[in-house]
């Protein structure tokens, strides 16, 4: 067989059908459901009598609208608990695996499946969610769908895909302390464009990629879908293998020995080609801070807000102005002189133990500005939640004068109470800052947990380099 | 779904870049439990004041002009971020059939076609050109037809486009894709008897919750 990559090996093992012409028809090993895109597939698949062909491949946990603190309070929001209690409902009716607001393993849906190892290397896995591209990071073959194509693997366990055109993003060299993955990926889609990777699955490779942790590895793939790219992959290795292990989800004993021996018959093969391949150097990538209302619109945290004319192309200019208008920012001010409102430390892009560590460091013995109105941490999973306390963190923020929630996507994307009121700025470690992302009128700054951190601390944006956090790894 | 084959009718202009599923339909109403009822929604912070339901004038597809609109001619990128279905039901339920820019965000695109909203990929210089007709004329109106697939008007535009043979076929007859999956149903039991013999593990994870699921 001709050299293939990791998204040809794992998309070859998982045709089901494949008529000349047509899309294939994919098998998906793992369906992740919330409450937020299914009810309409579930009460689709009963109108039309069909069942939830796999069961037992389906897990389904609250996120989207679940509240970050007083759980044990009726919620406030009565169309956000209906939805909850139709997934509940749903769930039980068709005897999928399900974790509740209550559950010590609910978080989001992003964090708790490779947490709990239920999405693994060389599997396919799709949420109706489009930042189900963070499960590549393990060699998975993930992405976002649509509340159709949920009805359709309900019904089916698969989904009629055509094949995607292949990109490798290599990033070479060694990141400088203080840069993390969420200034690679943020560089990556500053070089690429949020449409950059339309039509493509990008593979992340190079010195950089491998040397992240597997959670780094995440914040990387979770933000592929903001360069427009449905999956991102990680090819698996060591660092995977040693990740795995021990999941409440992962086989054990010889069964993993026989899934780790498949596992590195993933990794690309030499010689196999790619469609596209964009190359970064990390040693070149600065702290990341956005400016705009995408995330393309991003620059380092030593630069200053562009001259809308600065741009050649006219589409970009009247964009760039647009987003200057939306974000009331003037062209020249330093990245550094933007006063906040609030910080935002969470999402599925950044809210695991590393990145809590990483941010609990900055913060550690400081307190937050006065200037603030609020500065949240919302833990990614009750594990990590439960985790985090073990390791003192919870102490650390709430001494600096952080609050520290229960596990959801939360301000992310403000459908629970957690919202930034109009008019106001967050620096936010989630991965979008479309306008009214996080609340009508707000105005979002996408910046890495430790960039997050330093900001709550003195009320603005500060390189990070410049304080002495040890080694970023 | 309804079938798309051919349609005629008012083009609304929607002069952004990168329009994202968030400004299509805002996350406030992908809690609720249908897939209608969300075209009062549909641009919802462009379109309303601050009340969020008085017409903001200076929002293009509330000039009287643009009433009644089924195609909406948009810039590039349309539909980027979230995977929300929502973004095509509000556009479906305001009305719009088809939509037509020079790119798509690859789940929208997907999503629209699952819901007989025919997504039409066309050039720069042809969407520009379609803007500049749009300006001119009031009531404007263009023929969006999917079989002979070409969009025209009835002052000479005539311009052809591509789409994958087996998404139109499926748009042109109103199928739903999860029959067509089952036409191959022997081949997914096949698969799964020689891939995936095994069922995941559940025994240590949670098992008040696990019972509850049962």
């Amino acid at each position: 067989m001709s050299a293939r990559t990791l998204y040809e090996k794992v998309w070859d093992a998982h045709v089901v059908s494949q008529e000349p012409g047509k899309p294939a028809v994919i098998y998906i090993d793992r369906h992740l459901v919330h409450e937020a895109t299914s009810p309409q597939a579930f009460s689709g698949l009963k109108v039309a009598g069909r069942k939830v062909r796999r069961p037992d491949l389906t897990f389904s946990v609250m996120d989207h609208s679940v509240p970050t603190k007083n759980r044990h309070l009726p919620m406030v929001d009565e169309i956000g608990a209906a939805q909850m209690a139709a997934l509940a409902k749903n769930c039980t009716e068709a005897g999928i695996l399900f974790f509740d607001m209550k559950s010590p393993n609910q978080g989001i849906v992003h964090v708790i499946g490779p947490e709990l190892g239920i999405t693994q290397p060389g599997l396919t896995v799709v949420c109706g969610d489009s930042h189900t591209s963070t499960h590549g990071a393990l060699g998975a073959l993930a992405f976002g769908i649509g509340t159709s194509e949920v009805e359709h693997v309900l019904a089916t366990q698969c989904l009629v895909q055509f094949k995607s055109k292949t990109m490798l993003v290599r990033v070479d060299g060694k990141r400088g302390p203080g840069v993390t993955s969420k200034d690679i990926i943020l560089a990556i889609i500053g070089k690429i464009g949020i449409a950059g990777g339309n039509g493509h699955v990008i593979e992340f490779g190079g010195e950089a990629i491998r040397a992240l942790s597997v959670e780094g590895r995440m914040t990387v793939c979770n933000m592929s879908i903001e360069g427009g790219a449905r999956a991102g992959m990680v090819a698996p290795d060591e660092t995977t293998v040693a990740y795995m292990e021990g999941r409440p989800f992962v086989p054990r004993g010889k069964e993993f020995d026989a899934a780790v021996n498949y596992w590195k018959t993933l990794p690309t093969d030499n010689g196999a080609t790619y469609d596209k391949t964009v190359t970064l150097n990390a040693a070149e990538i600065a702290p990341q801070v956005t400016w705009g209302t995408n995330p393309g619109m991003v620059g380092d945290v030593t630069g200053i807000i562009p001259e809308p004319d600065s741009f050649a192309d006219s589409v970009d200019r009247q964009a760039v102005t647009r987003a200057l208008e939306y974000m009331a920012l003037k062209p020249g001010t330093r990245i550094t002189d933007i006063p906040l409102d609030r910080i935002f430390i969470g999402s599925c892009t950044n809210s695991r133990l590393e990145d809590l560590r990483l941010a609990a460091r900055v913060v550690a013995g400081k307190h937050v500005s006065k200037s603030l109105k609020e500065a949240l941490v919302v833990p990614g999973s009750m594990q990590v939640k439960a985790q985090a306390e073990k390791e003192g963190l919870d102490k650390i923020f709430l001494d600096a004068g952080f609050e520290w929630r229960d596990a959801g996507c939360s301000m992310c994307l403000a459908m629970n109470p957690d919202v930034l009121p109009e008019g106001e700025r967050s620096a936010s470690t989630s991965n979008r800052n479309f306008e009214g992302r996080q609340g009508k009128g707000s105005r979002t700054h996408l910046v890495s947990p430790m960039m997050a951190a330093a900001a709550a601390i003195e009320g603005h944006f500060v390189d990070i380099r410049k304080w002495d956090v040890g080694q970023t790894e | 779904m309804q079938p798309f084959t051919t349609l005629t009718g008012i083009v609304a202009p929607l002069d952004r870049v990168n329009v994202d599923t968030d400004q299509i339909i805002p996350k406030q109403f992908i809690k609720w439990l249908t897939r209608e009822g969300y075209g009062r929604k549909l641009f919802l912070d462009w379109r309303y004041l601050g009340d969020g339901e008085t017409p903001n004038p200076d929002f293009i597809l509330n000039a009287p002009r643009y009433q009644g609109a089924s195609v909406l001619v948009a810039r590039a990128n349309f539909g980027c971020g979230s995977s929300r279905e929502h973004a095509p039901w509000a556009l479906l339920d305001y009305g719009f059939r088809a939509i037509l820019a020079p790119s798509f965000a690859d789940i929208f695109y997907n999503n629209c076609s699952k819901n007989g909203i025919l997504p039409v990929v066309l050039t720069d210089n042809q969407i520009d050109e379609i803007f500049d007709r749009v300006a001119e004329t009031e009531g404007y109106e263009l023929t969006v037809d999917l079989k002979s697939q070409t969009v025209s008007d009835n002052t000479g535009l005539y311009y052809s486009f591509t789409i994958d043979p087996f998404r139109r076929e499926c748009l042109m007859n109103g199928w739903d894709d999860i029959g067509l999956t089952l036409r191959v149903e022997d081949k997914i039991t096949a698969y799964e008897k020689s891939h995936h013999p095994a069922a995941p593990l559940y025994s240590p994870v949670d098992a008040a919750h696990t019972k509850a699921g049962q």
